[in-house]
């Protein structure tokens, strides 16, 4: 595989030696001279200096083969947007994967179609959310493309589905129940499947479901 | 105020400035918008349009700069790559018909242009005017010369 890595802080200095380790080839695109010069004791001819969001400095590095991914992994937003965009765009490359350095910049990546991103950020508060939740239904993976997304929710004493059978309950249009976890055991949830007290409920819905949903198993 | 055209210019430097300016004294009501508070006095003594401090790429500082109801967009921050991915969400987020951006790299200025954004390029404008003032120079030392040769 080939792969032009544009950034090359932390993470891309981190990704390209991952990459490289692995047996793929890599260009890795770094701008700052004083990192730029750090990077090349280590990695050679296999890293350029420039700013990625130049076309000539993507011809350098070889876009128009095309590779077959570009990661945008600077620290600016605005740059990993334009590489994600001139990549596809302009030399058809079939896969880019974006950095979010600020979530409130996800809905720009996702209406210029920069996709799959990244962010450190989102992902660290999913983690808080899962791990210390202060919320009965917790987002777990979000499916940008397929415009679904996989929460948890915890089945208590209260719950009105708690004694139901899943057919039983009038879910929302466009949600489904995947899984119930009860006593360290899962199992895929089927229409004869009884709800109880303790359950951990995975469903699959289409974003913007929730409260319907939270109403359906929690009445919340 | 009925009527009156609503102009929203993002960045104000020298460039984003002369245009508020000029857009102001043509009868649009401005709305202009800066990453620095000490840009406003770019528009002189005493700026009678709007002026947010804040950055552009900010959808919601958008929308309290009236982007709505905004008949024109100009993103003219001093970054290329800024400017462009503004001048995409006014175009594709906030369907604003008439969004107009600077862009310095011709490269990116030309790619973008293809893809339907109005992009400017005063790098490109440059060159041109530059190279038609250095013909015209040429002109008038060889060209007499040559066309009395051949009369003759």
């Amino acid at each position: 595989m080939y792969a032009i890595v544009a950034g090359g802080g932390k993470i891309g200095a981190n990704v390209t030696r991952s990459l490289l380790q692995m047996g793929n080839e890599v260009t890795l695109i770094e701008q700052k001279r004083d990192r730029f010069e750090a990077l090349e004791d280590e990695f050679e001819h296999q890293v350029q200096r420039g700013d990625a969001t130049e076309l000539f400095v993507l011809e350098r590095a070889g876009i128009a083969r095309p590779p077959d991914v570009v990661l945008a992994l600077t620290g600016d937003d605005e740059d990993n947007m334009i590489i994600g965009q001139i990549a596809r765009e302009k030399y058809g490359v079939p896969k880019v994967i974006g950095r979010v350095n600020d979530p409130r910049n996800q809905p720009h990546f996702d209406l210029l179609g920069i996709s799959p991103t990244i962010c450190a950020t989102s992902s660290v508060m999913a983690l808080v959310e899962h791990e210390v939740p202060e919320h009965d239904l917790i987002h777990l993976l979000e499916l940008r493309g397929e415009n679904l997304e996989i929460v948890e929710v915890q089945i208590d004493g209260d719950s009105p589905s708690a004694g139901r059978s899943i057919e039983a309950l009038s879910l929302p249009e466009g949600s489904r129940l995947i899984s119930v976890m009860r006593g360290g055991h899962a199992e895929i949830a089927v229409g004869s499947t009884v709800l109880e007290a303790g359950d951990q409920v995975l469903a699959i819905l289409e974003p913007g479901k929730e409260d319907e949903l939270r109403r359906v198993l929690l009445r919340r | 105020m009925e009527g009156e055209l609503n102009a929203l210019v993002i960045g104000c430097g020298r460039v984003g400035s002369a245009i508020a300016l000029q857009l102001h004294q043509e009868g649009w009501d401005v709305t202009v918008v800066d990453e620095n508070e000490d840009a406003l006095s770019r528009l002189g003594e005493s700026w009678p349009g709007t002026f947010i401090v804040g950055h552009g790429m900010d959808a919601d500082l958008l929308r309290t700069a009236g982007i709505e109801e905004a008949d024109a967009v100009v993103v003219a921050t001093d970054g290329d790559n800024t400017n462009i991915i503004i001048g995409q969400v006014a175009q594709k987020r906030f369907d604003v018909r008439c969004v107009v951006v600077r862009v310095l790299d011709p490269a990116r200025a030309k790619f973008y242009a293809e893809r339907g954004l109005n992009t400017v390029c005063p790098t490109s404008v440059a060159i041109d005017r530059l190279m038609d003032a250095a013909r015209t120079c040429a002109i008038p030392a060889t060209a007499p010369e040559e066309t009395e040769e051949v009369v003759g």
